[in-house]
């Protein structure tokens, strides 16, 4: 019996029992269903952050003090003394790719406002960070250049701190204590929330670097360098550049790890992708599992089935089918639920994820790996959970299935 | 032993053929149920020749059923052989008996077993999907079939629409659709009320006398056995008698005896007024 006959037959069989075959999928079109949908949503929402990412300017180059152990840029930093403002300079003076940079060092500091007081990370740089970081303020300005050349006791706070030390009040033209100094409250900067690794990046204080290295922590070496190149090629191309510079500088032999690690925001978008791939591969797997509770579901209703069509099978046996030709029969039947199954569970999956991408503006991604996967699933759950029901419907005696009631 | 050969040159003679259909040599089916084991059949021979008309007869448990299950290909023999159309089929695999009965046989079940929810012809093409025919030649061979058993008009109609004559008749039509050797009748009209299990039989005889076609049928009713043209009665898994029927029903005739529907209104009318009459005369 040829292939095309089969599953004209299958369909047959389905069609006398629409009701039951229509539930039978349903565990099928939800699991897939939810497949599709997860998938499509999670890869626009990756778009949306790499587009994000890409709005953020991608130029940025970030070259962090420490051993190459740490992730991202604020981590790791040890106690590592060798990059300075020199270094920087050098930069600046021999890597034409680099447009601008700017050195930063950081302290914990308590921080006292009138009766509130809050414990901070106090990051000293030069003016010109907020550029290169895309920072803008919302309230107020940055410290200028005059204010970083005379170490002034001046400062720029995040949304978190001023809600802590400030509640509703403006900060600009305050005064705050950090350490036991008086600093003064010259902007607030945008929000700008949680990053990657969960830091909230509204905690923080900037003040100019010179303040920071001779009055609250005394020390002249920097954690980072934010710096940003001409262009995005150029931030990529700048890495190579930067490394043989710095070792060179610090005296670094061949073969030896470097004191520093370089980031490029590129980096950062390649990580913030790959956490967001996991994010949408678990969130597919767990509704991978529906999928399998729909293979049972056929597995169950096949099962039944059989049992029901046990005159059927016999008769049929008994009119020339052969054992091959009736588990043939089951399994295309089995194969058909789920593959129908399969694309109807497409279908609604990608009308799903138009849904709710319309609903959060968020644009959906449809996946054609995902779709083909989908596919070969069904097909793959309708042979796997098919074939035992199919197999007992084969190894029927037709005599004793003639006699069944 | 003389009985036997005079039974046996008498079968000869009322049939055409020279070669039988259907030859049983010695044969013995026993079932291993553990602990004990069951003799079905104990040393049954016989032969059946083309066009004849054969009732299976035999209290239960006489083996009769076992005998149908054989010569039906579904059951293979413990010991002897079963010879059918010349072929030796008791060391056949389940795969080549399954051709065989395709090929070979055609099936009648007390319980009609039709598809539900599918159409007549569907019903009756069953046997020719198994035979590799193409979907056309299918439908073609199907409508034969119905036509020869006076269906063809009804052949768009599920078994919920037709009365249990007319199912059988589909269920016929479909044992015949393959063009086979013999046709095999289980208690063919043991769901059917008299009537019907008449023109049922009339059916078989029709297929029988102007066609050919050679008719097993099993039965415990006496008066349709009467239908055929010889009896094989059985008894604790032998072949006890082997007669050929005196007195052959003709279902054509008989049919023509019976009371009209509207007779047997007027009748059954009678038969009422007369018990009401009783009645009131005690009350």
């Amino acid at each position: 019996m040829d292939f095309m006959n089969t599953f004209r037959l299958a369909l047959r069989a389905l069609a006398r029992n629409k009701m039951r075959s229509a539930l039978t999928m349903l565990g099928i079109i939800i699991g897939v269903g939810a497949v599709i949908a997860v998938v499509s949503i999670g890869q626009g929402a990756q778009y949306l952050v790499q587009q994000g990412i890409q709005a953020m300017g991608t130029n940025a180059v970030f070259i962090a003090a420490g051993s190459n152990r740490a992730g991202g840029v604020r981590q790791g930093y040890g106690g590592v003394k060798t990059l300075t403002v020199d270094d920087m300079n050098a930069i600046l003076r021999e890597i034409p790719l680099i447009k601008q940079a700017a050195p930063a060092l950081t302290s914990r500091q308590q921080v006292v406002y009138g009766n509130q007081n809050w414990n901070t990370s106090i990051t000293g740089t030069a003016s010109n960070y907020f550029d290169i970081r895309t920072w803008p303020v919302q309230a107020g300005s940055v410290f200028s250049n005059e204010e970083v050349d005379i170490a002034a006791n001046v400062c720029v706070i995040g949304t978190t701190v001023e809600k802590i030390l400030f509640g509703d009040e403006n900060p600009v033209g305050k005064t705050i204590r950090i350490g036991n100094l008086p600093f003064r409250v010259d902007g607030v900067l945008e929000s700008k929330g949680q990053n990657v690794t969960g830091q909230d990046q509204d905690d923080v204080i900037f003040a100019p670097y010179t303040t920071v290295q001779r009055k609250i922590s005394g020390i002249t070496w920097l954690q980072f360098i934010a710096a940003s190149a001409v262009s995005q090629e150029a931030s990529l191309a700048a890495v190579a550049p930067i490394t043989s510079l710095l070792r060179e500088r610090h005296r670094i032999r061949p073969g030896d790890d470097a004191d520093f690690l370089i980031r490029t925001q590129a980096d950062i978008a390649d990580l913030q992708n790959q956490t967001q791939a996991t994010m949408t591969y678990l969130l597919g797997g767990i509704a991978s599992v529906s999928l399998l509770v729909g293979g049972i579901g056929i597995m169950n209703i096949m099962l039944v089935s059989v049992t029901e069509r046990t005159r059927e099978i016999g008769v049929r046996m008994a009119v020339g089918a052969t054992e091959d030709d009736v588990r043939r029969q089951f399994l295309v039947e089995a194969v058909t639920l789920s593959m129908m199954g399969g694309f109807i569970g497409i279908i609604f999956g990608l009308v799903g994820s138009a849904l709710i991408s319309n609903l959060l503006s968020w644009p959906t991604l449809i996946s054609g790996k995902a779709i083909i996967a989908a596919v070969i699933f069904s097909a793959a759950v309708g042979i796997f959970f098919g074939y035992y029901p199919a197999h007992k419907a084969a190894q029927l005696d037709p005599i004793e299935a003639l006699r069944y009631e | 032993m003389a009985d036997q050969i005079t039974i046996a040159m008498e079968s000869k003679e009322t049939v055409a053929g020279g070669k039988p259909v259907i030859r049983l040599e010695n044969v013995f089916k026993t079932y291993d149920l553990g602990e004990i084991q069951v003799q079905a059949l104990r040393g049954v021979s016989l032969e059946v020749y083309e066009g004849e008309f054969v009732a299976v007869m035999g209290p239960s448990g006489s083996g009769k059923s076992t005998i149908m299950n054989i010569l039906g290909c579904l059951d293979r023999p413990t010991k002897g052989r079963y010879f059918l159309d010349g072929v030796d089929v008791s060391g056949m695999t389940k795969t080549e008996l399954a051709r065989i009965r395709n090929r070979k046989l055609g099936f009648v079940f007390q319980q009609f077993n039709l598809l539900s929810r599918t159409s007549a012809v569907e019903n009756v093409e069953l046997p020719t999907v198994y035979a590799g025919v193409s979907p056309e030649e299918r439908t073609k061979r199907a409508m034969e079939a119905l036509t020869r058993v006076g269906l063809a008009d009804r052949a768009g109609h599920h078994p919920s629409q037709l009365s249990g004559g007319q199912q059988q008749r589909v269920a016929i039509a479909r044992g015949l659709v393959n063009r086979p050797a013999i046709l095999l009748a289980d208690e063919p009209t043991g769901n059917l009320d008299s009537r019907t299990s008449i023109e049922i039989m009339d059916i078989l005889q029709t297929l029988n006398n102007e066609q050919g076609i050679t008719v097993v049928l099993v039965t415990h009713e006496p008066d349709i056995a009467q239908y055929a043209k010889r009896t094989l009665l059985f008894r604790d898994g032998k072949l006890k008698r082997d007669s050929l029927v005196q007195d052959r029903f003709d279902a054509r005739e008989v049919l023509k005896s019976l009371p009209t529907v509207e007779q047997q209104a007027a009748e059954d009318a009678a038969e009422e007024a007369q018990k009401l009459a009783k009645s009131e005369r005690t009350v």
